[in-house]
């Protein structure tokens, strides 16, 4: 099913991209070759893998887990708080979230 | 008297804490000075924590100086892997973007530890995010195994073996998705479980593959490693992947320690070729064990294990592409880059990413991403799943004709630093024999059965039951080391160099 992919560096671009990893530019070609490497042994899976077999995602069949939805004590604010890089008025202070004008 | 103290298994430290032959205390500041003396050789630890074990410990002292009944494993020093979070104690997981983190809550098996009073010493070294085979991918640098400071410890909780095997700790805990325990105990002569999944809980376990991590049990002896499962297994609300079942007698079974007309597989796939010439030799040396103490071994197939691996390498970087996306440089741990230019949110997480992950977290996020990805998903992570279940039925069928199943626990010895850092495929490998017990959700133990003749290093044997039989593997494991203490005279850690 699955041949042995290629994957060129700007494929690794593109998933860095995705994964939100600012990788520098020297180091894709090397992340291609490994990455196809690893696709080009695990796509055997295809070989067994038809379409009579369900899929597993899980090893425990759990359904629904639910408890009792009663207020208990958590964390304070202050210990949420203490493990961030940037902390203001008692929230979780980011970069800007928007594009510049 | 310190001396004696460091070599006493787990069992025997909380029998002297409770006659009060020694006071918990001296066996901490034991343990301490053991640690001080060899861990900057081994680097087991990333973080020793004096002040609290040595508090844990007078807290024992008090409970038995004001008459109170001590638990089974009170007063025992312990190791704790450092992806487990313990409340206030830097807690990293091997990672440089949770340098410095404390985190404001304890893992329920920190929990469970503090309540039995056992002494944690200190948060040891492991492959990132538990990613590896060598605690090689550590941020903070190796773990050196104590047969050969040349070597690796295992992975990717070598830290957790050495410690154990170094005599710096009797007890550790270890976590396993695909053989993180098993692996590092093979190669440093010690005694590692990865429970049934669902056994443990896994609150305050960083996640890895969810669907895969697994908290267990490290230590010299089968009994000690089942008197430390108990402590730690069992139902917990706070996981809703938590099993709510009764724990099996795991120490009543490595008491048993009985083998006669027990029915063991040796599963062809695991084994034979890719296996080092001395590990065969040693494993095949237990199975004539096992028969001699009246077990019955066959040979059973188990066809779809040997697409275990591939199908492991693709949920694995799966799951964790996605649970590793929390480390984004807002709740917790490194932030980069804020500060260069008017970043975007998105821009600070790329550069914290970048430089917080090392190679091979990259590699396995990417990767996951890549298999999870609109295209690729039916023939990758789709094509995986059907695996797990194909392997699933693999060991339905082995155990409707057979109670345990036994394999090599890795295909070689402790092999070189260095050797297989920069080929993943070869690292990979290490993990052959272990992965199928995890994306089963099955039990599994590895204990020392020897040294290869050709380098005089460790040789594990894995043993396998069915879910929510991991007493079966004390059992068995108990009846081995037990015939193999008889046939040495002495326990396999006494042939390793002198620290």
């Amino acid at each position: 099913m699955a041949d042995t992919p290629s994957i060129t560096r700007d494929d690794v671009a593109h998933l860095a991209r995705l994964a939100r990893i600012d990788l520098p530019p020297e180091s894709l070609d090397h992340y291609a070759e490994q990455l196809g490497v690893i696709l080009g042994a695990v796509a055997q899976v295809s070989e067994v893998a038809t379409a009579d077999v369900p899929p597993t995602s899980h090893p425990l069949p759990l359904v629904n887990v639910f408890r009792e939805d009663v207020v208990r004590p958590s964390l304070t604010n202050a210990e949420a708080l203490s493990g961030a890089p940037s902390v203001e008025s008692e929230r979780f202070r980011v970069p800007r979230i928007l594009d510049e004008e | 008297m310190s001396t004696d103290l460091i070599t006493l298994t787990a069992a025997q430290t909380a029998a002297v804490v409770a006659d009060g032959s020694a006071s918990a205390v001296e066996v901490a500041q034991a343990h301490l000075d053991r640690i001080g003396a060899v861990d900057g050789r081994v680097h087991a630890f990333l973080h020793v924590d004096t002040a609290g074990a040595l508090t844990a410990a007078a807290a024992v002292d008090a409970a038995r100086a004001s008459g109170a009944t001590l638990g089974p494993l009170a007063g025992v020093p312990l190791a704790l892997k450092d992806v487990l979070t313990q409340k206030g104690i830097p807690t990293t997981c091997g990672s440089r973007i949770l340098e410095g983190w404390r985190p404001p809550y304890d893992a329920t098996v920190t929990a469970r530890l503090k309540v039995a009073g056992v002494v944690i010493l200190g948060k040891t070294n492991m492959d990132e995010f538990a990613m590896g085979s060598s605690t090689e991918h550590s941020a903070y640098g190796p773990t050196h195994n104590p047969w050969d400071l040349e070597r690796i410890p295992g992975g990717s909780g070598g830290g957790s073996a050495a410690a154990v095997a170094a005599f710096e700790a009797p007890l550790a805990i270890g976590t396993d998705t695909g053989g993180s325990i098993r692996q590092p105990a093979a190669v440093t002569g010690t005694v590692g479980v990865k429970p049934t999944y669902g056994a443990v809980s896994r609150y305050g376990l960083v996640a890895l593959a969810s669907s895969l991590d697994q908290a267990g049990p490290c230590a010299r002896t089968v009994l000690d490693t089942a008197l430390l499962h108990a402590v730690i297994a069992g139902h917990d609300p706070m996981d809703s992947t938590s099993a709510d079942v009764a724990v099996p007698d795991v120490v009543g079974a490595a008491l048993r320690a009985d083998v006669k007309g027990l029915r063991v597989g040796v599963v062809t796939e695991l084994g034979g070729e890719g296996y080092q010439a001395g590990v065969r030799q040693r494993f095949d040396e237990t199975v004539e064990l096992l028969t001699s103490l009246g077990a019955e071994v066959v040979e059973v197939s188990c066809p779809h294990f040997p697409y275990a691996l591939g199908a492991y390498y693709l949920i694995l970087p799966s799951e964790a592409s996605s649970n590793l996306a929390k480390f984004d440089g807002v709740r917790f741990g490194l932030r980069v880059g804020e500060d260069d230019g008017n970043p975007s949110i998105e821009q600070v997480m790329g550069r914290t990413r970048a430089a917080g992950f090392g190679p091979e977290t990259i590699r396995r996020i990417m990767l996951g991403t890549y298999a999870l990805s609109a295209g690729y998903y039916d023939a990758y992570y789709g094509s995986a799943q059907k695996v797990r279940t194909l392997i699933q039925r693999d060991f339905a069928a082995a155990f409707d004709q057979v109670d345990v199943l036994i394999s090599p626990t890795a295909p070689t010895t402790a092999f070189k630093l260095g050797e297989k850092l920069d080929d993943p495929l070869a690292m990979y490998l290490n993990d052959v024999a272990t992965i199928p017990a995890n994306l089963a959700g099955t039990p599994g133990m590895s204990l020392p059965i020897g040294l290869a003749p050709e380098d005089g290093l460790p040789v594990g044997l894995q043993i396998m039951a069915p879910a929510m039989a991991d007493d079966r593997l004390y059992n068995v494991g108990a009846a081995v080391e037990a015939a193999l203490l008889d046939r040495w005279g002495h326990p396999i850690l006494e042939e390793a160099p002198t620290l």
